[in-house]
């Protein structure tokens, strides 16, 4: 349609003895698209079809050892039965985490959106944003101080309660969900409130002045027209809180044994990258499954 | 990566006093005598300026380096460029793959004075010796065991890892080599070749209760050592002298029964040296008490293989009662392990850890 319309503003064009010919569409189109998909391939791609070449050999292609083509990566799971109670907890650890965003990160967003007094809502934004501005692993350890035992909340409890035990839960899968929480309430926040400043605020005064109570207008109204927001949030946090391993090692202890830890591992300790790029793999095809069975529902809340 | 940290650990206390006085020689006096070209870790003792200036007075040779980052990278630079290098420095594990390759020639051991009192077990080992031919002189050395929280119990075996005294206060390196290394120290077998895994498999899944944390770095160990959140670890020795020396942690380093994992770093001579004579002068006075004394006390250095050398320290000093040579009696050298038995240590570490996180 669109083709039809520039073809036809062509047609027109080359008529006008004034204008020079133009340059036919696809010349434009292909121009314009050109940067970005060279990029995307340069930086994307490329090094994706790497890892999947590297993920039939049968080792590093590094050293002296002959490298031969081979599935046997593609077997780990069943080779290495443990790995499917690693990747069941990354899972696990995944849908808390991203739970837990969800419900933090949209009620920050209705604060957000509701402070309409003055400069409150730009200062909030700051506030929010501001976590950013310092490293990820520089907030993870500030965690291990907090939560250890003899920690920040622990000496806090003991002015209150001096004989109370200690409450530290470092090296705890709690303690790795509290960290991974922190580190990605950000996307579910802005996402959130991107979707709810776009709705109208008479929506809302018009189901108040209907009778509509608190609850309805969240249910009915709020979360429906924030779900895009949601979803899109969901997934930022889900894909990269799957694959982490740094929270998990450092707030995990004994328990912080991950899909992204073992793959790091593969490829910092054991020097065995095509088994970390068939197990990088294996935990894709995992995630766009899921997405694949959730993504008829997803659309049908979006619709809605 | 137990290796590289440990270098780096010096590389660190080292870089600014190096940094300082590279400039000082450039206007290098060359004499007769002739030059040298060593290859190296940075910062790792070989390049300290004060002794490169108290070498060059003493033979008149002058010394230059080149640097790798990586063991691979070392191997690599021997292969392709014969002729370049006179002296290297290269991990037991390593030196055995080289001597296969015919990269290094052996060592004419009455040229090095100082190795008369350098211990025979570190000179004869396999790694370092073919058909009782040296190929490198054993430089320094260090050991990975067990540390213990000052007026705990001392450990008498690895088993006490696993002992219920130690409920949940054990902490764990995160290292698949070393834990197999260990686990099969428990269950007396060689470590660098355990015929029964699945034996060391389960002598680590026994430590599950007590596992508190798998630490991964130094300053990780120190920082919960500190935070009082383990008695007993498997830990290394230079580490646990630093934590007492420098962190004033109350740690003591304990090698049980069964003996430590060990590491040490020969000095050898490639096959195609310009000048071996030089290498060997300096080779010696890397050994050499006077040497030694001044690199552990003001740098910092891991235990010398020279036992004179050791001995030289002041009785005080916890580098030296730490590295007892007794130990390396008992002493499990690391191995180069052919890549198969590599995986498999990492699969059987990889198992434990699924084992220890559910």
């Amino acid at each position: 349609m669109q083709n039809d319309q520039l073809a036809l503003a062509q047609t027109r064009g080359s008529v006008d003895p004034r204008v020079k010919r133009p340059l036919p569409a696809w010349v434009s189109t292909t121009a314009l698209l050109l940067p970005t998909y060279g990029w995307l391939t340069l930086a994307v791609f490329l090094p994706l079809l790497t890892m999947l070449g590297f993920s039939f050999m049968s080792a590093t292609p590094m050293g002296k050892t002959p490298v031969e083509f081979t599935l046997k990566q593609y077997r780990a799971f069943i080779d290495q039965p443990y790995l499917l109670r690693i990747g069941f907890n990354s899972l696990m650890m995944g849908f808390w985490t991203t739970l837990f965003c969800a419900i933090l990160g949209f009620l920050a967003a209705v604060a957000l959106v509701r402070a309409t007094v003055g400069k409150a809502r730009e200062a909030l934004l700051v506030l929010i944003l501001l976590p950013f501005w310092t490293n990820g692993l520089v907030r993870v350890f500030s965690w291990t101080m907090v939560l250890r035992e003899n920690g920040f909340l622990d000496n806090i409890l003991h002015m209150v309660a001096p004989d109370a035990g200690s409450i530290s839960i470092l090296y705890t899968r709690y303690a790795v969900v509290l960290g991974l929480v922190h580190g990605y309430l950000p996307y579910m926040i802005l996402t959130c409130y991107i979707a709810l400043v776009t709705i109208d605020d008479a929506i809302i005064e018009a189901a108040a002045s209907l009778g509509a109570r608190w609850w309805t207008i969240l249910y009915k109204i709020l979360i429906p027209m924030a779900a895009p927001g949601l979803i899109s949030g969901a997934v930022l946090i889900f894909i990269p809180v799957i694959g982490s391993f740094m929270e998990p090692r450092i707030l995990g202890g004994r328990v912080g044994v991950t899909m992204g830890t073992v793959i790091e591992d593969q490829f910092t300790q054991a020097f065995n990258w095509p088994l970390g790029a068939s197990l990088s793999f294996t935990l894709l095809a995992v995630v766009l499954a899921i997405f694949a069975t959730f993504s008829g529902v997803l659309r049908g809340r979006t619709a809605g | 990566m137990a290796e590289f940290s440990r270098r780096n650990t010096l590389k660190l206390m080292t870089a600014t006093l190096a940094a300082g006085a590279s400039f000082s020689l450039l206007p290098r006096k060359v004499f007769a005598s002739g030059q040298i070209t060593v290859l190296n870790w940075q910062g790792y003792g070989t390049d300290e300026a004060w002794s490169l200036k108290q070498f060059t007075e003493k033979t008149g040779i002058s010394v230059v380096h080149d640097y790798y980052s990586s063991e691979s990278e070392m191997l690599t630079k021997l292969r392709t460029n014969p002729g370049a290098y006179d002296l290297v420095v290269l991990n037991a594990a390593r030196c055995a793959q080289a001597v296969a390759e015919d990269l290094l020639q052996p060592i004419d051991f009455s040229k090095v004075p100082n190795a008369a009192t350098v211990d025979e077990t570190l000179r004869n080992n396999p790694n370092f010796s073919n058909d009782g031919v040296g190929f490198a002189v054993p430089w320094v050395w260090g050991m990975t065991s067990l540390a213990i929280r000052e007026g705990k119990p001392k450990p008498e075996s690895y088993k006490a890892l696993a002992d219920a005294t130690y409920k949940g206060r054990v902490a764990m390196d995160d290292d698949a080599i070393i834990n197999v290394g260990i686990g099969a120290l428990m269950t007396g077998q060689d470590m660098n070749d355990p015929q029964d895994l699945a034996a060391v498999t389960e002598a680590l899944k026994s430590i599950k209760p007590n596992v508190k944390l798998l630490w991964s770095t130094e300053d990780q160990w120190n920082k919960s050592f500190a935070a009082d959140e383990f008695d007993l670890s498997v830990f290394w020795s230079g580490g646990s002298v630093r934590s007492k020396r420098n962190s004033k942690l109350p740690v003591e380093f304990v090698v049980p029964k069964e003996g430590a994992v060990g590491w040490v770093d020969g000095l050898g001579i490639p096959a195609t040296a310009p000048n071996p004579e030089g290498a060997l002068a300096f080779a010696n006075w890397l050994i050499d008490p006077a040497f030694y004394v001044e690199w552990a006390t003001k740098v910092g250095a891991p235990a010398s293989s020279n036992s004179a050398a050791l001995n030289s320290l002041p009785a005080d000093d916890l580098s030296r009662q730490v590295h007892n040579p007794d130990y390396l009696k008992t002493m499990s050298i690391m191995s180069a392990l052919p890549d198969d038995r590599r995986e498999a240590f990492n699969n059987v570490w990889q198992e434990v850890k699924a084992f220890y996180a559910e």
